[in-house]
């Protein structure tokens, strides 16, 4: 489909040369076809790459075991219990079948006031500090780069000595999701420290007991 | 009196500059583009408020999906020329007892996830129907007696020692199968997973703090 315009405009004397010919391509199915990949394109492509959350297990039966478990103090440790059916149970303290009352679960859920209010209120110092911090930085009262500001909440996250110790145990009937969930409100509510451990047999049978 | 009529033009547009874009935004697709890889089932990632990317390469995926069936997925490194595919079946052939033949080594390494018994991968890959091939992906076995899940895992570590680990679970799937998975891993040493989510903005600030009970 190129259309050949000929030029017109000859040197009338001189030598006789061969006609210039001004070649106009007609671009349309050119731009049909790119227009096709274009979109192809756009619709094949991943953009958004998938997002991950890392989470670090403590080392599986590794024989120091016994002398690293850190001694840590009944009324700081929050267990939280995950069940059937996206609910949520915790307690403070611990379950000791030795030495009664057993604590009695509470039943929340994953709501905003729900679990989230439990663990801001326990975790208020630190997280008062955190977002103070990024206060000041949003504001620009102090000038910080992205890693340091990552360090310095590492670090307080480290220094921090009176928020929860949260024990996060989940029942065998509990979905994937309320697992990430629950990660995700620690990250959330700027917990220092959480691990994800085992039920208990103490545990189980209180859950049987606990308010559906 | 007949009108007088103005002759007929067919307007000329060129279309250059709109070829030259076009051809920007092309070489631009054709750059960035990261396919979306084929995957074996349809999984649903649960949501959270986590930023980080998952590593482009070297990557070691088990997907979980909602049916408890346990895909694989290994790729080959940020070089091409690290087979890591490649050798990796080779080595769990050998722990098989599996001879694979050069054709169907090469093919392995340009797949992507799979979820099938061993005894069944030659099948698999020599297949052409895509149903049939569909029906074999019965989910990698992962019992206590015939732990090839173990294998893969234990294999491709020491095929790729630098691959991270992403488990990437359907939201309902059951807890129980993901602890498995993560026990597993957890004996094989790998202590670190990267758990595969779907980005959800939420924003607590100060308001959020309930009162302090005095």
């Amino acid at each position: 489909m190129a259309e050949i315009i000929q030029e017109e405009k000859g040197k009338k004397g001189g030598k006789r040369r061969p006609k210039k010919h001004g070649t106009r391509i007609d671009m349309t199915p050119m731009v049909d076809l790119m227009c096709l990949l274009i979109t192809f394109f756009m619709l094949t492509t991943a953009f958004s790459k998938a997002k991950v959350m890392v989470i670090t297990m403590p080392e599986k039966d590794s024989q120091d075991q016994k002398k690293d478990q850190p001694q840590i103090s009944a009324f700081r440790t929050l267990n939280i219990v995950l069940s059937e059916g996206d609910k949520v149970y915790y307690y403070i303290g611990m379950a000791d079948p030795k030495k009664p009352p057993l604590p009695s679960l509470v039943k929340t859920n994953f709501s905003k006031d729900g679990i989230r209010k439990i663990l801001l209120d326990k975790n208020r110092d630190l997280f008062t500090k955190i977002a103070e911090y990024r206060d000041k930085r949003v504001t620009g009262k102090i000038v910080v780069a992205d890693t340091t500001l990552e360090n310095e909440i590492k670090k307080m996250k480290r220094d921090d000595k009176k928020g929860p110790i949260v024990l996060i145990k989940a029942d065998e009937k509990a979905k994937y999701k309320d697992i990430v969930n629950i990660i995700d409100e620690m990250a959330i509510c700027n917990i220092a420290s959480y691990a994800i451990v085992d039920l208990s047999p103490v545990e189980k049978d209180m859950l049987k007991t606990a308010p559906k | 009196m007949p009108k007088i009529k103005p002759p007929v033009r067919t307007p000329h547009i060129d279309m250059t500059p709109m070829v030259d874009l076009f051809s920007v935004l092309l070489i631009f697709l054709l750059l960035t583009a990261s396919f979306r890889p084929q995957e074996a089932a349809v999984i649903t990632t649960p949501q959270s408020i986590s930023e980080k990317q998952a590593p482009d390469a070297d990557l070691m995926t088990i997907f979980i999906a909602k049916d408890g069936k346990v895909f694989f997925n290994i790729d080959n490194g940020k070089d091409t020329s690290t087979h890591f595919r490649s050798k990796l079946l080779g080595k769990i052939g050998e722990q098989y007892k599996i001879t694979f033949t050069k054709a169907e080594i090469a093919k392995f390494g340009t797949m992507s996830s799979f979820g099938l018994p061993i005894k069944d991968l030659k099948t698999w890959l020599n297949s052409k129907d895509s149903k049939e091939k569909e029906k074999l992906q019965t989910g990698i076995p992962m019992d206590s007696t015939d732990n090839q899940l173990a294998w893969w895992v234990r294999e491709a570590r020491l095929t790729n020692v630098g691959a991270e680990v992403a488990i990437k679970g359907d939201a309902d799937t059951d807890y129980k199968l993901v602890k498995k998975v993560m026990d597993l891993l957890q004996d094989n040493k790998v202590n670190k997973f990267n758990l595969v989510t779907n980005l959800q903005k939420q924003e607590v600030t100060m308001k959020d703090l309930p009162p302090a009970a005095k």
